[in-house]
C-alpha cells in the first residue's frame, strides 16, 4: 500500500460510498460531533482568531527555515544518542527502517499510529520481509486485523460498526464477548498489551519535532505510542520533514490548536516527548534510537503556490465540515489523506494522473479553510490544482472539454441562444411533471439521481421582462 | 551518533526555497500575538485549584485535596477503592517529605510496594505491569487541562504511570501553573541555558481512553483505566 488505498475508479468509489448508509449516517454524526466540540473549545478561548493567526505565523516561519531546523534538529538528536536517516524517497526510509530491523533480528514490531508510514507502505514492505506488524492504536488495529485502509485521518476505523467490529475480532482473534464498546476495547487491551510486551522493535511518527533539543512529541488518547516508545529497546520514528517547531514554546501552541481542533480537548490524555536514546541507568526507552525524516515529494512543494500545504498539522478539522466528504467518506478519495487537505496534498505528492477528480471533488464551500487552525487556503488551492488541471496539464475530462467548446459555440450566437431557451421546456417535457424533473435524461441524470431539476420556465427572463416593461409596472 | 544525507537534502530544500541555505543565524521573529499568555492570567492559586477540580470531571478523574497530615488517609482510601494489592512509585525525595515512606512501611503486611531501583533493571518493569497501582508526584500541574508533568529520569521509570491498571498523582499545590504554556516555557528556558531535558516528558491529563469505536467514548485503553489527583496544601 502507498498514498492511494483503491484501484477501482473515482464514480465508482463515490457510488459505493453514498450507497453505504452505516458510513454515511456514522460520518455524518462524527461530524457534528467534531465540529460543535471544536467550536465549543474555540469559543471557551475566547480569542480562536488571534490562536489561528499565531498557528499560522509559526508554521510559515518554520517552513520558510525548514533547512535550518532540520539541521539543529539532526544535531540534536545525534548529540542525545541517536541515528538520523533523511530519506529523499519512500523507498530510501522503508529499506532503513528494514535494515535496522534486520540488524537486531527482529521478528516483531509495534507501531503506534503515523500517517507517514501508510504513506511510505511501511507495513507491507515489513512484512515482505518476513516480520510481523502490529498497529497498536485501536482504531488502526482494528483495520489491521481486516486489511482494510483507513478512511479518518483521526478515527480511521469510522466506517466500521461494532457488529462488524465484534466479527472481525471473533474471527481473527476468538473472541467471543459482546459487541459492547467496553468490551471490545477491554479484549484488546489484553491482546495489545500482549503484543508490547513481545515486540522487538517499536515504530512512531511524530506529530512535531523540536528542533532546539531533538525531541519528538507524540500525541494520544490511548497512550499506545507511550508503550511502543517506553518497553521496546530499538524504536524507529518516521516523520514527514515538515513536522517541526524550533522550541517548546511552539510545539505548545500547536499542540493545543491540534487536540482541540482534531479531538475538542484542552489536552489529550497523553502528550508525550521523547529525546534521544535513554540515559544511564534508566530503564525505560529505548538503547537504540533512529529517527527518520521522509521528503517523498515535499520538497517539490516548497517554493511553491502550495507551499502553504505544508503547514498542515493533520488535525482533520477540513474533513470534519466539508460537505462531500459527509456524503462520500473517506475511501473515495483513494488517498490516505481524505477531505479537503487530502485533494490538495494527494496530487502533490503523488502527481495528478491518479488524482484529477480530487481537486473538483469539492463544492468550494470555504468551510475547510475556516475551519483549519493554521490557516492554509483549502479551497484556494483547489481551484488552483483545478487552474493546472486544465491548462497545464490538459487533464480536464473529455466530458468537460466538448461541453466547454459547445458552450462557447452556442452562447456566442444570438439565435442558438434564444433558440434553445424556447425549446428546452419542450425539450424535456416527456420527463417533467408538475414543474419538476425527477428522472432526468443524459447528463442530467447526475443531478436527479440526488436531487430534483426544476423544469424549465415557460417564459425567458427576457421575454418576462420585455413584459413588464410594456404592462408599465410590476406584473 | 551518524546522520545520514542531510547536506543533500538540506540544500534540496533550500533550491526549492530559492535561496542559499540557512545553516545559522536563524531567530525566532517576534509572534503579532501572543494569545497563551492571557489563559488565566493573574488567577490565584485558589482559583486554579478550582479550575482544575472542575476539569478533572471532564476528564475522568477523581479530584480529592488533603494537607499534608491528611495525605496519609486519602492515600490509603484511594488506594482500597482501586483494590490495590501491589503499588510502584519512583525513587522520589518526596516519598519521604510526604510520608510515603512511612504509609507503605504501615501497610506493607497487605499490599506489596515496589521503589523504582534502576540497579534492578527490568524487574523494575515486571513489577509495574502486574501493579494494581502507580503513584507518582507531579513536577509541574496545568490547571487549565488538568494535566500532570513527569520528568523521568533514572529513578523514576516511564512505566510507573503507564503500566498499572490506575494511576494515582500527588500534586502539591505549588506545582500548578495556569497550563502549558509555563510549562514549556521553564523548559526552553532550562534548554537555553545549557541544560538537557530529560529523556522523557510526560504530560498526562486522566486515564487513557479511546473513541475509536463508533465514536463512543471508552476510558481505559493502553494506559491506566482509573486516575486519582490528590492536590495537597
Amino acid at each position: 500500500m502507498s498514498i492511494q488505498i483503491n484501484e477501482s475508479p473515482f464514480q465508482e468509489r463515490v457510488q459505493k460510498g453514498i450507497e453505504n448508509d452505516f458510513m454515511r449516517q456514522a460520518v455524518s454524526s462524527a461530524q457534528g460531533r467534531f465540529r460543535t466540540g471544536k467550536l465549543t473549545q474555540a469559543e471557551e478561548l475566547g480569542n480562536w482568531e488571534d490562536w489561528r493567526q499565531l498557528g499560522e505565523e509559526i508554521r510559515k516561519h518554520t517552513v520558510e527555515n525548514l533547512d535550518y531546523y532540520l539541521q539543529q534538529l539532526s544535531d540534536q538528536v545525534s548529540r542525545r544518542g541517536g541515528n538520523v536517516f533523511f530519506a529523499s524517497t519512500a523507498e530510501e526510509a522503508t529499506e532503513y527502517i528494514q535494515n535496522v530491523i534486520k540488524n537486531k533480528e527482529a521478528k516483531k514490531v509495534v507501531k503506534s499510529k503515523s500517517m507517514v508510514t501508510e504513506e511510505i507502505g511501511l507495513n507491507h514492505a515489513l512484512e515482505l520481509g518476513g516480520v510481523e506488524v502490529v498497529e497498536s492504536d485501536l482504531g488502526e488495529w482494528i483495520l489491521q486485523l481486516d486489511d482494510d485502509p483507513p478512511s479518518h485521518i483521526v478515527t480511521p476505523a469510522l466506517h466500521k460498526n461494532k457488529e462488524q467490529i465484534r466479527e472481525t475480532f471473533a474471527e481473527k482473534r476468538g473472541y467471543t464477548n459482546s459487541d459492547k464498546p467496553e468490551e471490545l476495547a477491554s479484549f484488546s487491551r489484553d491482546q495489545l498489551r500482549k503484543e508490547f510486551l513481545s515486540a522487538d522493535v517499536g515504530i512512531t511518527g511524530c506529530n512535531f519535532a523540536i528542533a532546539e533539543s531533538g525531541t519528538i512529541t507524540l500525541v494520544t488518547n490511548e497512550g499506545n505510542a507511550e508503550m511502543a516508545t517506553t518497553l521496546t529497546d530499538t524504536l524507529v520514528t518516521v516523520m514527514g520533514m515538515e513536522r517541526i517547531v524550533p522550541t517548546w514554546e511552539e510545539m505548545e501552541i500547536l499542540v493545543g490548536l491540534l487536540t482541540r481542533s482534531a479531538v475538542c480537548q484542552k489536552l489529550t490524555s497523553y502528550i508525550t516527548a521523547y529525546t534521544g536514546s535513554r540515559l544511564e541507568d534508566e530503564i525505560d526507552g529505548p538503547d537504540d534510537y533512529h529517527l527518520v525524516i521522509v521528503d517523498n515529494g515535499r520538497s517539490k512543494i516548497l517554493g511553491t503556490e502550495f507551499q502553504a500545504a505544508l503547514h498542515c498539522i493533520r488535525c482533520a478539522a477540513c474533513i470534519n465540515v466539508c460537505p462531500v466528504y459527509r456524503h462520500i467518506g473517506g475511501h473515495a478519495h483513494n488517498s490516505i489523506y481524505p477531505g479537503p487537505i487530502g485533494a490538495v496534498l494527494t496530487p502533490l505528492l503523488d502527481g495528478y494522473q491518479d488524482h484529477t477528480e480530487l481537486p473538483y471533488a469539492s463544492s468550494l464551500c470555504g468551510a475547510c479553510t475556516e475551519a483549519c487552525p493554521v490557516k492554509i487556503p483549502l479551497h484556494d488551492m483547489l481551484i488552483k490544482h483545478r487552474q493546472i488541471i486544465v491548462e497545464k496539464e490538459n487533464k480536464a475530462p473529455t466530458a468537460e472539454k466538448m461541453m466547454m467548446k459547445g458552450f462557447a459555440k452556442w452562447s456566442s450566437s444570438p439565435a442558438a441562444y434564444i433558440l434553445s431557451t424556447k425549446m428546452a421546456r419542450l425539450a424535456l417535457k416527456a420527463w417533467t411533471k408538475d414543474d419538476t424533473i425527477e428522472n432526468g435524461p443524459g447528463p442530467l441524470k447526475n443531478w436527479t439521481n440526488s436531487r430534483n431539476f426544476p423544469a424549465p420556465s415557460k417564459q425567458s427572463f427576457r421575454a418576462w421582462y420585455k413584459e413588464r416593461e410594456k404592462s408599465g409596472g410590476a406584473s | 551518533m551518524t546522520i545520514q544525507n542531510r547536506d543533500q537534502f538540506l540544500n534540496r530544500i533550500a533550491a526549492s526555497l530559492g535561496r542559499p541555505r540557512h545553516t545559522d543565524g536563524v531567530e525566532r521573529p517576534k509572534w503579532s500575538v501572543n494569545p497563551q499568555l492571557e489563559v488565566l492570567k493573574g488567577q490565584t492559586q485558589e482559583n486554579l485549584i478550582d479550575v482544575l477540580e472542575k476539569q478533572c470531571k471532564i476528564i475522568h478523574t477523581v479530584f480529592k485535596r488533603t494537607d499534608k497530615n491528611g495525605l496519609e488517609q486519602v492515600l490509603k482510601e484511594t488506594i482500597k477503592a482501586y483494590n490495590g494489592k501491589s503499588i510502584i512509585v519512583p525513587n522520589d525525595p518526596r516519598n519521604e517529605q510526604y510520608g510515603l515512606l512511612n504509609l507503605f512501611h504501615e501497610i506493607e503486611q497487605r499490599i506489596e510496594t515496589h521503589i523504582w531501583d534502576y540497579t534492578k533493571q527490568k524487574e523494575n518493569q515486571i513489577f509495574a505491569e502486574r501493579a494494581d497501582i502507580g503513584i507518582t508526584f507531579s513536577d509541574i500541574t496545568l490547571a487549565e487541562s488538568a494535566t500532570v508533568t513527569l520528568f523521568h529520569h533514572k529513578d523514576h521509570g516511564r512505566t510507573i504511570s503507564l503500566l498499572p491498571h490506575s494511576y494515582i498523582a500527588i500534586i502539591p499545590r505549588e506545582t500548578i501553573v495556569p497550563r502549558m504554556t509555563q510549562a514549556t516555557q521553564q523548559i526552553h528556558e532550562a534548554i537555553a541555558k545549557g541544560e538537557d531535558v530529560a529523556s522523557c516528558v510526560s504530560f498526562i491529563s486522566g486515564p487513557s481512553n479511546s473513541a475509536d469505536i463508533e465514536m463512543n467514548l471508552i476510558v481505559g485503553v493502553h494506559g491506566p483505566v482509573h486516575a486519582t489527583y490528590i492536590v495537597v496544601d
